[in-house]
């Protein structure tokens, strides 16, 4: 029997997302991922001054603000003339502030936005809103392990709360950090806030290590299927991140990133990143379908609202034409097969507790485990981070707008490979595009008909119980979609834009 | 002694889910006590609704905005976080969908505000339309109270404005409407609370001194007043310089960064470039 699914809003992750699935015989046919709300931030951005978009892009998204200041200050560096002139200092401190951004949100993901999916809060607190209603039956965690990970719900509420007050130290507040611009940061460096940092670090790192990953794998124990569920498109995309200074290479002075950029096949082949083999494709989208396939250095998006085979805000970011998944297991594989020893070490430490191999981290759990090992990765850098910092050493340095200009900045959000790519005219934004990794891992089907990477995870997948279909939502939940992110990105060139549903 | 619960709806619109984020930030009370114990003693908050947080999804959810409007008629507090775009009838946002019909959220703000004890315009976008509705406002954004206002709704606005707001904005809010009834609320003009907007960032600001002084920063970095470098604490009414943000760590100034004026019905076109010095006229419009 064919049942349509249709889970309209979906909760728990940022922003407004819909997911409607064709089942038939209890698997997934058919899949489609549609965001439902639309701002325009481009338009919006567009004959400001150049160093407003610093501030205003961060308003995309409140969850992971500073991975749009942080894009966009590499933007802006770039069309100011003054990538090559950036502090030492300042490329740390701005790995800092980005660094405690990237845990928070992680952290936030698991416990807050993912968790409710396989503990049992009832079980602990009673019939209380908002943790009813909700789907009813498979909770297998019970007893003991499960009341503490109610606990660890409450407690992580904390740590997260403080990974904000660690980055307010050098980025003056959160949400929307102030420290960030182009040319460097705002705040002074001194020693005192080096050892603030420091020891509150140290408590978020004892969180990740002793409470967080042991979590995520004892989630992993009680749902070992879910290894299996979610599979994707297995083509894993990263544009790279967190620039480092000469002086944390050490012997390795192949990349001067954390995360390295790179394409990992569905074979595990590595290949070379290079952005202008992006294109964004609309036939499945309200845009006209003579903007589609083009780069995003030279897309102009013009909507049509009436195109009978559309179904979202979002485009089809493709690279070379392939559909690919973005985020932290995308970068933990760019790195494991690229053959990062850290990364290497604490990825095979997971499989190993699981007895299994890299094919089973393209799954559900797989993303799960790829974000904690990656907190740990991060947190445990920002040590390294911080202690180079030279208090003596600028921290900023001056800049002009210019009259014209060009620029790009890519770099890894949260949730995976995000760019910002300008045009300056007359001293003010001419052109301003964002794409997001939602984009990427939300895009509805593409020119060739291929469907997006969140689609391709749904499809296949057997759902047991079509009204409490928990596996559509724990697949959805595992990419941890942005939908402010994502759904902001057309450039609507002024036109009408007509009566339509949004889907 | 029996417990008074108000239940609580929070609608996001246009916005980024910062408002609830920063509210997440919370020190004392802290979020979950907010969620979960009496916010003062013998009154609760009861969370029916929010996107961010909530256990269910789809149908189920939306039902419950329809049950907590019907059962709770003029005793649940709305909040609302982001912009209401009214372009094409609210078809930019969707909150949701239930037997086909699409929740809009001008739709869902219009019908819930309507019977609502008291509704809370949760940041600068609910209050003014922030930027969303920055120049040219594809959406056709608006604040909250400027469509009570269109539609003829007479629940009570209170603007808690700030991109994003304070915890403590929210929290003592909240906590004048459960302590003292939500009559007690000292509102300006704005209908903000004077509790938290009745003082201008420059009048205490660390770096007064250096105003007084003529000691401006020139560029981004420097010591001194950051006049020079954009700073609207001339006309930007929050007590950030006695608060501070984030447990009391840091601010905006603090950190070297000129004060934006978020929390301005002005903000973003008004307040912007954010790091040009702000001019004669600016300062004419904000004291209207």
């Amino acid at each position: 029997m064919v049942t349509k699914i249709k889970i309209d809003p979906i909760t728990r992750i940022e922003g407004h997302l819909a997911i409607e699935a064709v089942v038939d015989d209890g698997l997934v046919k058919e899949a489609t991922s549609a965001g439902t709300l639309f701002r325009g931030f481009e338009i919006i951005l567009r004959d400001r001054d150049p160093r407003d978009a610093n501030r205003l892009t961060q308003r995309i998204c409140g969850v992971c603000p500073t991975a749009h200041a942080t894009a966009s200050a590499l933007c802006l560096d770039d069309a100011f003339g003054l990538t090559n002139k950036i502090p030492d200092n300042a490329k740390l401190i701005r790995n800092l502030i980005f660094g405690s951004n990237f845990l928070q949100s992680h952290i936030l993901h698991f416990y807050h936005l993912a968790a409710l999916d396989y503990v049992d809060a009832v079980g602990v607190l009673g019939d209380l809103a908002p943790f009813v209603p909700r789907y009813e039956g498979d909770y297998r965690v019970t007893g003991q392990k499960n009341a503490e990970l109610v606990n660890h719900y409450v407690r992580a509420l904390d740590i997260r709360r403080k990974c904000q007050e660690m980055l307010a130290i050098f980025g003056g507040k959160m949400p929307h950090n102030v420290g960030i611009v182009p040319g460097g940061i705002t705040e002074k460096l001194t020693e005192d806030k080096v050892t603030n940092f420091l020891w509150r670090l140290n408590e978020i790192r004892d969180f990740i290590d002793n409470v967080y990953i042991p979590d995520v794998i004892a989630v992993a124990k009680a749902y070992s299927d879910y290894f299996e569920i979610g599979r994707g498109c297995q083509r894993m995309l990263a544009y790279g991140g967190f620039d480092l200074p000469p002086r944390l290479l050490g012997e390795d002075k192949s990349g001067g990133q954390l995360f390295k950029s790179g394409v990992v096949s569905p074979d595990l082949q590595p290949e070379e990143f290079a952005s202008e083999n992006i294109t964004e494709d609309v036939k499945h989208s309200w845009y006209t379908d003579s903007s589609s396939g083009k780069n995003p250095a030279q897309g102009e998006t013009k909507p049509d609202l009436k195109k009978k085979q559309a179904y979202s805000f979002i485009k089809s970011p493709r690279y070379e034409g392939k559909v690919c998944e973005l985020g932290p297991l995308a970068r933990m594989v760019n790195n494991y097969i690229q053959g990062d020893a850290k990364v290497k070490k604490l990825v095979d430490s997971v499989l190993g507790e699981f007895n299994t191999g890299v094919n089973t981290l393209f799954s559900v759990l797989g993303r799960h485990a790829a974000r904690a090992l990656e907190s740990k990765l991060v947190a445990d850098a920002m040590v390294d981070w911080l202690t180079s910092l030279k208090p003596v050493e600028p921290t900023i340095v001056d800049s002009q707008i210019p009259e014209q200009g060009e620029g790009a900045g890519l770099t890894e959000a949260p949730r995976g490979a995000v760019g910002h790519w300008i045009t300056v005219k007359d001293k003010k934004i001419d052109r301003y595009q964002v794409i997001t990794p939602t984009a990427w891992n939300a895009s509805p089907k593409d020119d060739k008909d291929q469907p997006g990477a969140v689609e391709q995870a749904l499809i296949g997948t057997k759902v047991r119980d079509k009204d409490n279909p928990f596996e559509l939502v724990r697949i959805v939940r595992a990419f941890d979609p942005c939908l402010a992110c994502s759904v902001h990105l057309l450039d609507a060139g002024g036109s009408e834009l007509g009566v339509f549903r949004v889907v | 002694m029996d417990t008074k619960k108000y239940p609580v709806i929070w609608l996001q619109g246009a916005g980024c889910t910062g408002c609830s984020i920063s509210v997440l930030n919370a020190v004392s009370p802290r979020i979950q006590n907010l969620l979960l114990d009496e916010v003062v003693p013998g009154h609760q908050l009861n969370l029916m609704f929010h996107a961010t947080i909530m256990a269910g999804q789809g149908e189920p959810v939306i039902e419950v905005l329809r049950d907590t409007e019907k059962n709770c008629k003029g005793g649940y507090i709305l909040i609302v976080e982001g912009a209401i775009p009214t372009a094409e009838n609210g078809a930019y946002c969707s909150i949701g969908e239930k037997a086909g019909r699409h929740e809009t959220i001008q739709q869902s703000v219009e019908e819930l505000g309507r019977s609502a004890l008291l509704t809370v315009a949760l940041g600068t976008c609910a209050a003014y339309g922030g930027i969303p509705a920055g120049k040219p406002n594809p959406t056709l954004c608006k604040g909250v109270k400027a469509l009570f206002n269109e539609k003829g709704i007479e629940t009570p606005v209170v603007n808690i404005p700030g991109c994003p707001p304070h915890p403590d904005w929210f929290v003592g809010t909240i906590s004048v409407i459960l302590f003292s009834g939500a009559e007690a609320l000292d509102l300006d003009e704005l209908a903000r609370p004077k509790l938290f907007y009745g003082q201008l960032i420059h009048e205490n600001c660390p770096r007064r001194a250096d105003f007084d002084k003529g000691k401006f920063a020139e560029k981004l970095g420097d010591p001194g007043c950051l006049y020079k470098v954009g700073c609207k604490g001339h006309y930007t009414y929050a007590d950030c310089p006695i608060r501070q943000w984030n447990n009391g760590v840091s601010w905006c100034v603090k950190a070297g960064s000129p004060c934006q004026g978020c929390v301005e019905p002005e903000f973003p076109d008004g307040t912007s470039p954010i790091y040009e010095k702000i001019t004669f006229e600016d300062l004419l419009w904000s004291q209207k």
